[in-house]
């Protein structure tokens, strides 16, 4: 874990409603696995107040890349910074993906819903590297909710895609379509990242198909580095369940320790 | 070189930055980015005698300039501390100061009669103000009486120095100050947080599962300061100043209103340096002004 308080901004790209930074940071570069998370600090006033996490999207040299959908005051100052600009940073944080699940040979679904497709490309990126062959779910309400599908298709990934609205791939759940392909695929394991419904549903699946399956959970965050307690979700060790904080037993748990929320939270 | 060291009466600081309970972990979070030694001292999480499950999320809400906190005291209970998490502690010289909760004025006695018979531990600070463990933000401070009698009793309990820490959510800080002295308190922390509430408008629900929170951060500062003043003015007992210090000429607002020492706490959380920060502009502010010890500022407000 490490402090950078001046890390360069050295790429930038904006789409609609969404953001990407490339930042310049070697030692957390050098150090992060897929699933950790970074704290950014939005402001250097005192307004946002609290740094922000997001997980890391990728690692490109020397950079770790984070994406975010612009949401409140926090992102939306981080999405008017430029190339040039520096910021407050500190990570890697937390606990990423076991890859040890992911056997060599066989396909390795990752299944990421809007926002939540962050950290699978830097998960996708390290599994192909070890040999494995990850293809990617996306799913997003409308065709403007995928804006990382070029990257993707660029890096020549298996790739399938659903909205919501059918402005773009299959029409419907990407959970509909991740089960409609699951036989064909044959997978070893699960990765994902996105809304609670989307990732309750596949822990599900995965649990009816007995394939170890992981999720990155998301959460208000006071510091990141466990000295809050704020960040907690009901998690199951053995036959106990109690509150855990996210950001430093997680945030990503297999799917059998993660106690869902209700349908309506 | 400015002596920033702070003498309490019952104990000398090497310096008047403290962390507040609750930011802090238990101190071993902070090593990564703290050298614990070199803080005046630091408090840790508050403990229960029992470990603690805590409150459902949503725990925070960010509010402007400030941060609305319902954790419930979560926490690993007075035997795990002493097992696991002390012998850590214990290498380093600083003071250490444990945050010492109860449900009952009996179970206060019970975790200072339990940590008692552990060394390494300098005083302990009386966590009778959590306004996040009851209902709306019931706890003994908000009372004089209520606070006399268990400060009273955990002071015929220990023989370690005892600081009571106050709510600012009371209508006469100053009584209740008084009633902890009174009472055999050595020293007072001002404050714990505020009661809040924050509203999400679009489903009309509180922010907060706990329905409220304590608010702390930079927001806070002028309020409790305040009080900071109206206490040093009329109490014997040494004062520790807590609330929204984010900088050295924060704390010296406090200091400078009377406050002995601070404990830094939201700070914590934005920049896990902060108090290093703060010492360093302390030491700053002293050397530019030619001030040789720190404590020839402290309570020198003109008015």
């Amino acid at each position: 874990m490490h402090k950078e308080p001046d890390a360069l901004i050295v790429k930038k790209q904006d789409w609609d409603g969404y953001c990407l930074l490339r930042l310049k940071t070697e030692t957390i570069a050098s150090e992060s696995q897929p699933g950790q998370f970074i704290m950014v600090r939005p402001s250097e006033n005192l307004h946002p107040l609290l740094r922000r996490p997001f997980s890391i999207h990728s690692v490109q040299d020397d950079c770790v890349e984070i994406f975010f959908l612009k949401s409140g005051i926090g992102t939306t100052l981080l999405s008017q910074r430029s190339e040039g600009d520096r910021l407050d940073i500190l990570g890697p944080l937390g606990k990423g993906f076991h890859l040890e699940n992911a056997l060599p040979g066989r396909k390795v679904p990752l299944v990421g819903g809007g926002r939540g497709i962050a950290p699978l490309y830097f998960l996708a990126q390290r599994l192909r590297e070890l040999g494995g062959l990850p293809c990617i779910f996306y799913g997003g309400k409308t065709l403007s909710d995928l804006p990382l599908k070029q990257k993707f298709e660029k890096d020549h990934y298996e790739l399938y895609v659903s909205t919501d609205d059918g402005s773009f791939g299959f029409e419907g759940f990407i959970t509909d379509l991740f089960q409609r392909e699951f036989e064909n695929l044959s997978p070893s394991c699960l990765f994902s990242c996105g809304p609670e419904a989307m990732m309750r549903k596949l822990a599900l699946v995965a649990q009816e198909r007995s394939i170890p399956a992981e999720f990155s959970l998301e959460s208000i965050m006071g510091c990141g580095f466990g000295a809050c307690w704020g960040c907690v979700r009901m998690i199951k060790t053995g036959s106990k369940e109690e509150w855990v904080k996210i950001c430093e037993e997680g945030p990503v748990f297999t799917g059998k320790r993660i106690v869902w929320q209700d349908e309506e939270s | 070189m400015t002596d920033l060291s702070v003498d309490l009466g019952f104990m000398t600081l090497k310096n008047p930055v403290l962390t507040a309970s609750g930011t802090f972990g238990y101190g071993l979070e902070f090593t990564p980015f703290v050298d614990l030694n070199k803080l005046g001292g630091y408090v840790v999480k508050g403990l229960y005698y029992d470990s603690r499950k805590g409150n459902p999320p949503p725990r925070l809400v960010e509010t402007a300039s400030g941060l609305i906190n319902a954790i419930g005291l979560q926490g690993i209970g007075v035997k795990k501390f002493a097992e696991e998490t002390l012998p850590r502690l214990r290498s380093y010289d600083t003071a250490l100061i444990v945050n010492v909760c109860g449900d009952e004025d009996e179970e206060y006695a019970a975790v200072v009669e339990y940590l008692d018979k552990q060394e390494g531990i300098s005083a302990y600070e009386l966590n009778i103000s959590c306004p996040n463990t009851k209902r709306e933000g019931l706890c003994p401070a908000l009372s004089p009486d209520t606070t006399h009698a268990v400060v009273k009793l955990v002071k015929q309990t220990t023989f370690r120095p005892v600081i009571t820490k106050l709510s600012p959510n009371v209508t006469d800080i100053v009584e209740i100050a008084l009633s902890a002295q009174e009472a055999g308190s050595d020293a007072l922390s001002l404050t714990n947080t505020y009661l809040a509430l924050a509203i999400d408008v679009e489903k009309r629900i509180p922010k907060l599962a706990n329905i409220f929170g304590g608010l702390s951060g930079p927001a806070i500062k002028p309020l409790t300061l305040r009080m900071v003043f109206q206490v040093v003015s009329r109490a014997q007992i040494p004062v520790i100043g807590i609330g929204g210090i984010m900088t050295g000429i924060d704390a010296l607002e406090y200091l400078i209103a009377g406050a002995k020492a601070v404990e830094v706490g939201t700070a914590n959380f934005i920049d896990p340096q902060s108090t290093l920060r703060i010492i360093r502009e302390l030491e700053a502010y002293c050397e530019t002004n030619g001030i040789s010890t720190i404590e020839e500022i402290i309570g020198t407000l003109k008015v």
